[in-house]
């Protein structure tokens, strides 16, 4: 029962190409809602009966976030999709974008007719050059088509659609510094609230959405928001893509339905590489804390599951490690990653990550002290939940996981001062 | 849920009521309930960078900033509790890993936000054992010292910029614990207001200059005072030790100043020690000034005074300067009066006095009331320079949305969006013309006016703004056609149903004229006095090279008279040049006095420093004369006796800009040939800036120069840096040539009030130029 949704087409040869895409019945539900003047209210209603939640990473409901906008007060309003895609370990976005383009332009459009927007952008990150480009042809042939721009199909609905390309900063991919920077300006997050769908771009109201939570809404208005939350399980509508990387035979993105088992994941990208042991999985994005790997073999890939074990879905990137991998480095990586991308405007995060790092960087190096771990886990706590996004969070997580699971690797090279596993 | 909607909150167990909405710093603050803080700002958009203002508030898991979480029904806040005070200590041990903590030998130790709050909020020791960070300091200008390895990126200083100073030079680069305040590029940060950043930043990292570890916090004293320039007459604190000023604050002052200054304001008092400080009485002895004893000067003064008036009172006049207080203006009309003179004027930079003026002019609405205009001419004004504070407030005004507009002889460089009429000062009045025309004006030279679409434009803008006014500025009072120009501003506001408004050049230009220091009947006004000589003169404040209309003239005049009596309390070269006695008077922050700003409010202020060497403040040396003159009514003992008997004198009279108008005068000013603009810049105002060194290292002390555009200079066949002979009447100057875009064609700019000008004839009249 894979690829449903986002990959459905992925059999085609050449799906990017608008021919493709509608042979297979690509843009007839937007037609049909011009058509038929679909109120937009019974389109947000069909979102929500899907049980969609953002693919971004936060796994917030898509039809609820859309209904926060005003959509009959008067003045601009945008769609903007999230094409950053800068979560370590996830990768597929991009795939969507090259193979898919069409489904995510169809989704966006059925998004701004939905919320009375006009406009929308969708914000790609700054190394995806090819991806872009198949994006841009894709736009450029729906212009062509009639699907893009001024009264779409004689309905007295008009949506403009561009692409913008980041310029490689991980935290753009949050929505607020993504608007920020759509704007011209630096990359730093807003304050919320308020929320972009009050004062989002330009002030305006926004809905902002990730790739792939644009690209399911095609689908979800063809067959139906019951037909695409029974794809899931409970509080899991839906199938989902999987971007599965680490010490595993072939890493790649799969669609399958939330609620599927890791294991069968597992064994879908052809299980561990050489044989060897798995010891540990980062199973949404390395922000979301790390699971053992004996625990992860139990756990189904849904929301609820991962929440329960302590961790997040997240964006939905399965980082597996096997029993070579040193988890003191792994999280000295991990730690540089944010240090390297907080944007430095909330004091937590700004002074916090650079100390996160350098103290775990000490404890790889031989340098630790018996007092570290102790500091690790209090200044995790004073950096979670004090900033103004949630990158703080994201760089105290992968921390507080890795000393409540692992801890005794950290021990062991602080004493010894060196590596329990090489 | 309205906006105006009264909420109750409880706030550490106590009930608060505020408007929904509000945020709960502001509820709070005015509780007198104290949160830490570094970012938020009252003043300035909420950034909620920080995180030292998190409190906890019930049923919300995460600790949440008060600066930026309103108030809602029923919210219950913890300010103290656990989760609140463990969340303000983890910024604060946050903040402080990266801070050098070296405050003894930091300029803001003992009166920084971070010192302080780290007192109630910091550990004893540091966990942070790694190197801290270090940043290289940047050089923005004179008079902003930066020390940026101190900086807690709270961007206090960035919104200040963007928001307040309309400035974007100061940003943050960089990202993560890389991030730097600096400039793009390297630039100094220019802008009349830039000091105020200095106050801004909770932290030693941006410092002043000119006071740079010159004294330590706790052994300042702090004295109130009325900042001595512009007309808004800005709330001051001067900050004291062993009897010298060592820096000038801003006091708030929400109807005034509210918590800005201007930089003029904060740095001129660096002129009270410049080296040429007159602390001892001079007189001219053979031709050579020696130095004497009071009551030897004090004689003399009397003596030649008398000598000159001899039968007439008449063959006097004195010329004071509009930085004045009121108690010296008062006192010193009461002397020329007592002997008989009625020719008394301290308008020294007006040419044209056919109009008659209203008696009591002012800006014809409250400063804060600028704040909401919805529309503004304003004529023959660089506002921004001449009134930073007042700038400030049309700026505040503009970006929610008011129409500004300029009828120039200068195109200025502005902070936000405006109209720019730019014309040669002849121009000016023809558009000034053709805007009356376009409002339904007729008479005299409206009839012949060409009303083209930006005058309409203009005359729209006015007449249909809710709240509109007509501002004059100081190029307007040196017009050789001043008149004109008061008439015709005076029908496009009646007609546009706008506020007229004057913007008084002076700390106490509207002062000067309730303590009657004008001409009374028959007397002659400071043109006149300045054009026919008079047998004995009494100045007061005034360098004659630097502060009158034409410099050449007053200085050709002052020297045919058979006496002339300085009160001063600086060294001067023309004033020396022209004196026969200089008596050494306290200059700002050494007397006490009052002014009376733009909105018409008696400011009166207190000395903060005994006056400098063995000069005395002017009432005393005005009243010891009185008595020397055997005049009644100078036994006063105090300024505020003076200043009482001014009072009855001015009565009730309230701030009033109406007066019988009319455009019925004879245009003066031809220009057909080149016209010199002679505006005075910002740093060259009065005495006091011109000898404040910081400011004048600034980019806004232009030098003397003559400033004409490129076409104007093919024309002549000059380039960039020529050195030229500017002629002026029978005047000359040699002034180096600058291609400057911002003059109109047929002008050519020369400011006033500068070493090299002051040769020069009046500020605004035909010049020509020769190559050199
Ligand atoms: C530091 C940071 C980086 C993020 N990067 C991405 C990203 O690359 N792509 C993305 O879709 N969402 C990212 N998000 C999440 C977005 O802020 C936002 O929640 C999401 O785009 C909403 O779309 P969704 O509801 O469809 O998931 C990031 C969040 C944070 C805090
Ligand atoms: S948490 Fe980090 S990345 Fe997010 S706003 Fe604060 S400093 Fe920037
Ligand atoms: S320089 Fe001062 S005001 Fe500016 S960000 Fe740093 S600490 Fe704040
Ligand atoms: S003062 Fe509230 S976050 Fe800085």
């Amino acid at each position: 029962m894979a690829n449903e949704v986002c990959f459905r087409n992925m059999d085609q040869d050449r799906p990017w190409l608008l021919e493709q895409y509608r042979s297979r019945g690509g843009y007839e539900v937007l037609t049909r809602i011009l058509r038929e003047k679909t109120p937009p209210e019974s389109i947000i209603n069909e979102v929500k009966a899907s049980g969609l939640r953002g693919r971004g990473g936060a796994g917030f409901p898509t039809g609820l976030k859309w209904s926060f906008i005003a959509r009959n007060a008067p003045g601009q309003k945008y769609v903007v999709c999230n094409s950053d895609e800068g979560e370590p370990g996830t990768f597929k976005d991009r795939d969507v974008l090259r193979y898919n383009p069409h489904q995510l332009i169809e989704g966006m459009v059925i998004a701004g007719y939905a919320i009375g927007a006009t406009r929308g952008y969708n914000y790609i990150r700054g190394e995806f050059w090819e991806p872009y480009e198949r994006f841009e042809a894709a736009l450029e042939e729906a212009r062509a088509a009639g699907f893009l721009g001024r009264d779409l199909m004689g309905s007295g609905f008009d949506f403009e659609l561009h692409s913008h390309l980041g310029a490689g900063a991980y935290i753009c991919g949050e929505e607020t510094a993504l608007l920020e920077s759509i704007e011209g300006k630096k990359g730093q997050p807003r304050y919320k609230p308020p929320f972009p769908a009050h004062f989002g771009l330009y002030g305006q109201p926004t809905i902002i959405n990730n790739t792939e939570s644009l690209a399911s809404i095609p689908v979800i208005m063809e067959k139906g928001g019951q037909w695409f939350k029974e794809l899931g399980v409970e509080n899991s509508g839906g199938s989902k893509l999987f971007s599965i990387s680490g010490n595993i035979k072939n890493p790649g993105v799969f669609e399958i339905p939330l609620g599927t088992p890791f294991a069968e994941l597992l064994e879908m990208a052809g299980g561990m590489k050489n044989g060897s042991k798995i010891k540990a999985v980062i199973p949404g994005g390395s922000s979301a804390p790390i699971i053992p790997g004996e625990q992860m073999m139990q756990l189904t890939m849904d929301y609820d599951a991962i929440a329960k074990a302590g961790s997040m879905l997240g964006s939905g990137a399965v980082i597996v490690l096997d029993d070579r991998n040193c988890m003191v480095k792994v999280l000295e990586r991990m730690s540089y990653f944010y240090y390297e991308e907080s944007c430095g405007q909330c004091t937590p995060c700004r002074e916090g990550t650079g100390w996160l790092y350098r103290v775990v960087h000490r404890i790889e190096t031989g340098h630790g002290r018996p007092e570290d771990l102790a500091l690790l886990d209090d200044m995790t706590t004073k950096i979670a939940g004090r900033t103004i996004c949630a990158l703080g969070d994201a760089a105290a997580m992968p921390v507080q996981g890795m000393l409540k699971h692992f801890r005794e690797e950290f021990e062991y090279h602080i004493t010894h001062k060196r590596c329990l596993v090489s | 849920m309205s906006d105006d909607q009264m909420v109750t909150i409880q706030v550490d167990g106590r009930e608060l009521k505020a408007k929904a909405g509000t945020l709960l710093i502001e509820v709070t603050d005015a509780a007198g309930i104290n949160i830490p803080r570094f970012c938020y700002h009252k003043k300035l958009s909420i950034a909620a960078n920080c995180r030292m203002c998190l409190v906890e508030v019930a049923k919300v898991p995460k600790p949440l900033p008060a600066c930026a979480t309103p108030v809602n029904e029923g919210m219950q806040v913890y300010t103290r509790s656990p989760l609140a005070l463990a969340a303000q200590k983890g910024t604060m041990e946050f903040l402080l890993i990266n801070h050098p903590l070296d405050c003894p030998i930091c300029d803001q130790g003992g009166e920084c936000e971070l010192q302080d709050i780290a007192l109630g909020y910091g550990n004893d020791a540091s966990r942070f054992v790694e190197g801290k960070r270090v940043v290289p300091d940047r050089d923005i200008g004179p008079l902003i010292a930066t020390d940026f390895t101190r900086c807690i990126h709270c961007t206090r200083c960035v919104r200040f910029g963007a928001e307040i100073a309309g400035i974007r030079e100061l940003g943050a680069t960089g990202r993560g614990e890389h991030m730097e305040i600096g400039t793009y590029i390297e630039k100094s940060v220019d802008s009349e207001l830039s000091g105020n950043i200095i106050d801004i930043c909770p932290v030693g990292s941006l410092t002043s200059k000119p006071f740079l570890y010159s004294a330590r916090a706790w052994e300042l004293v702090q004295r109130k005072s009325i900042a001595p320039h512009d007309s808004v007459g800005s709330s001051l604190n001067l900050h004291v030790r062993r009897n010298q000023v060592m820096r000038v604050h801003p006091r708030d002052n929400e109807a005034v100043n509210e918590c800005w200054i201007s930089d003029r304001d904060r740095f001129s008092y660096e002129g009270l020690y410049s080296a040429d400080r007159l602390t001892r009485p001079l007189v001219k002895k053979s031709g050579n000034w020696v130095e004497t004893d009071w009551q030897e000067a004090l004689e003399a003064v009397a003596q030649g005074l008398k000598r000159a008036r001899g039968t007439s009172g008449n063959r006097l006049g004195a010329l004071l300067s509009p930085g004045a207080t009121l108690e010296e203006f008062y006192l010193a009309q009461k002397l020329m009066r007592g002997l008989g003179s009625e020719n008394i004027d301290f308008r020294l930079r007006q040419s044209d006095f056919r109009a008659e003026e209203p008696a009591y002019p002012w800006l014809g609405q409250t400063i804060a009331q600028l704040d909401e205009l919805n529309a503004a001419l304003l004529i023959g004004s660089n506002i921004r320079k001449e009134q930073p504070i007042l700038g400030h407030r049309l700026r505040k005004a503009a970006l929610t949305g008011a129409q500004i507009s300029f009828i120039n002889p200068l195109e200025l460089e502005l902070n936000y969006h405006a109209t720019q009429l730019v014309n040669s000062p002849a121009g000016m009045i023809s558009d000034l013309a053709a805007v009356a025309k376009a409002l339904g004006g007729y008479g005299g030279l409206i009839d012949s006016a060409e009303v083209s679409d930006v005058h309409h434009r203009l005359a729209e803008q006015l007449r249909t703004a809710e709240r509109a006014t007509v501002l004059l500025g100081n190029i307007a009072v040196a017009h050789p056609d001043y008149a004109l120009i008061q008439g015709l501003a005076r029908i496009i506001a009646g007609n546009s149903g706008s506020l007229l408004g004057y913007l008084p050049e002076a700390a106490n230009s509207v002062g000067g004229r309730l303590a009657g220091a004008l001409p009374g009947n028959d007397g002659s006004n400071a043109q006149e006095m300045l054009s026919n000589p008079h047998k004995g003169y009494l100045l007061m404040g005034v360098e004659p090279g630097f502060d009158c209309w034409n410099p050449a003239r007053a200085m050709e005049t002052l020297g045919q008279a058979e006496f002339v009596a300085a009160l001063s309390a600086f060294r001067s070269q023309s004033l020396e040049q022209v004196a026969d006695v200089i008596l050494p008077i306290a200059a700002f922050a050494e007397t006490s006095g009052t002014y009376v700003n733009a909105q018409g409010e008696w400011q009166s202020f207190s000395g903060a420093v005994a006056p400098a060497g063995e000069s005395r403040p002017a009432w005393k040396v005005l009243r010891v004369l009185g008595n020397l003159l055997d005049l009644p009514g100078f036994d006063q003992v105090s300024s505020e006796e003076i200043l009482a008997e001014a009072r009855q004198v001015a009565g009730d009279r309230k701030p009033d800009n109406s007066a019988d108008g009319g455009v019925a005068y004879e245009r003066l000013l031809a220009g057909v040939g080149l016209t010199r603009i002679g505006d005075v810049p910002i740093y060259a105002l009065d005495p006091l800036v011109r000898r404040a060194a910081s400011l004048q290292k600034t980019r806004d002390a232009i030098e003397a120069s003559s400033r004409i555009n490129a076409r104007e200079a093919a024309m002549a066949g000059l380039a960039d840096g020529d050195k030229v002979v500017v002629k002026q009447d029978k005047n000359s100057a040699k002034l180096r040539v600058v291609i400057d875009p911002t003059v109109p064609d047929g002008c050519v700019r020369i400011p006033a009030g500068l070493v090299g000008t002051d040769t020069l004839g009046g500020q605004i009249g035909d010049v020509t130029l020769e190559k050199a």
